[in-house]
């Protein structure tokens, strides 16, 4: 066990087993992808109240659940990296930012998008919705903090404290629809109970969720990959990987 | 496939243009997701190399190099 701890904080060894993974993973996650979309878009009848333009809940959803998500694994390495200074963390940390503010992105544009013929209008100042733009700038605050700082120490911390303040914000997304009288529709799904949408679009959409979480995974060790390189360009490891690659 | 025709699935009843629109900005966004690591790292990588080589042709100034800004 803590021979493993001790590995993830060895970053040749996580570049090296994060090239394996991304070699299976990376292919995997393109034919969830295409598959999902195609099933979504092409093969599932439409809602009998919205018609077809509820199609984008096959992006939308698994978007926002997983842009969700993302902040969670950006506030555990934060922590990680505040309490233990471990290097990896820290970059796992800054890795998540520019994926979870493009998954946020798309989970607002594609829902102002779904908006206009469900609701008559892109935008609200609805509670979910606000939540979720607090969310994109959560991200892109971290983005851009880091960028602040020279020195990349002080720019860790100032981000990890960022990220754990922002943390506030998750529980008060997830209520939202609950608490606040609100155009957004609860959640569809439920682990307890059952959930309120039917199977033939059930299972698009938690393909769409699971190949959106794999999306992140491999766009977060893509980023970590490059950030290592970065931050350990005086090491002979790199410099032969250059070496060898580079011409 | 649900759709009888390439245009009933273009239009969809009217309401092609927004499912479109948002598929077509998903995927724009999933492509720059993950091939600008990809870029950065080719990049890097690149530039480190032709450091080295700059270096090992005029030795003694391998640590004065310029770090790669990306």
């Amino acid at each position: 066990m803590w021979t493993f701890f001790h590995k993830l904080g060895s970053p040749p060894w996580l570049f090296g087993i994060s090239g394996t993974i991304l070699r299976y993973l990376l292919p995997l996650t393109l034919i969830a992808l295409a598959v999902g979309m195609v099933w979504g878009v092409l093969f599932t009848a439409p809602d009998f109240r919205q018609g077809n333009s509820y199609r984008i809940i096959y992006i939308h959803v698994p978007a926002a659940v997983v842009a969700l998500a993302g902040y969670y694994v950006m506030a555990i390495a934060g922590a990680v990296s505040l309490i233990w200074k471990m290097k990896m963390a820290d970059i796992a940390m800054k890795s998540c930012a520019p994926i979870g503010a493009a998954l946020t992105f798309v989970a607002l544009v594609t829902g102002a998008i779904w908006g206009k013929p469900t609701w008559g209008t892109w935008w609200v100042w609805d509670a979910r919705i606000t939540s979720m733009l607090i969310l994109l700038f959560l991200y892109l605050g971290v983005v851009a903090l880091y960028e602040a700082y020279d020195n990349k120490e002080a720019a860790g911390k100032a981000c990890a404290v960022l990220t754990l303040v922002g943390t506030v914000n998750i529980p008060i997304i997830y209520k939202s629809v609950d608490w606040w009288y609100s155009l957004h529709q609860p959640a569809s799904i439920k682990f307890t109970g059952e959930s309120s949408i039917d199977p033939s679009m059930l299972y698009p959409l938690l393909l769409m969720i699971v190949a959106f979480y794999m999306m992140f995974t491999c766009a977060l060790l893509m980023n970590m990959r490059a950030e290592i390189l970065e931050r350990e360009k005086r090491t002979k490891w790199v410099r032969k990987l250059a070496e060898g690659q580079g011409s | 496939m649900y759709f009888d025709s390439i245009d009933a699935l273009l239009q969809m009843d009217g309401h092609g243009i927004y499912v479109w629109a948002a598929y077509g900005i998903t995927l724009a966004v999933i492509v720059f997701m993950l091939l600008s690591p990809a870029r950065r790292k080719k990049r890097f990588l690149r530039q480190l190399a032709g450091q080295l080589r700059r270096s090992q042709e005029t030795p003694g100034t391998q640590e004065e190099s310029n770090a790669p800004s990306t």
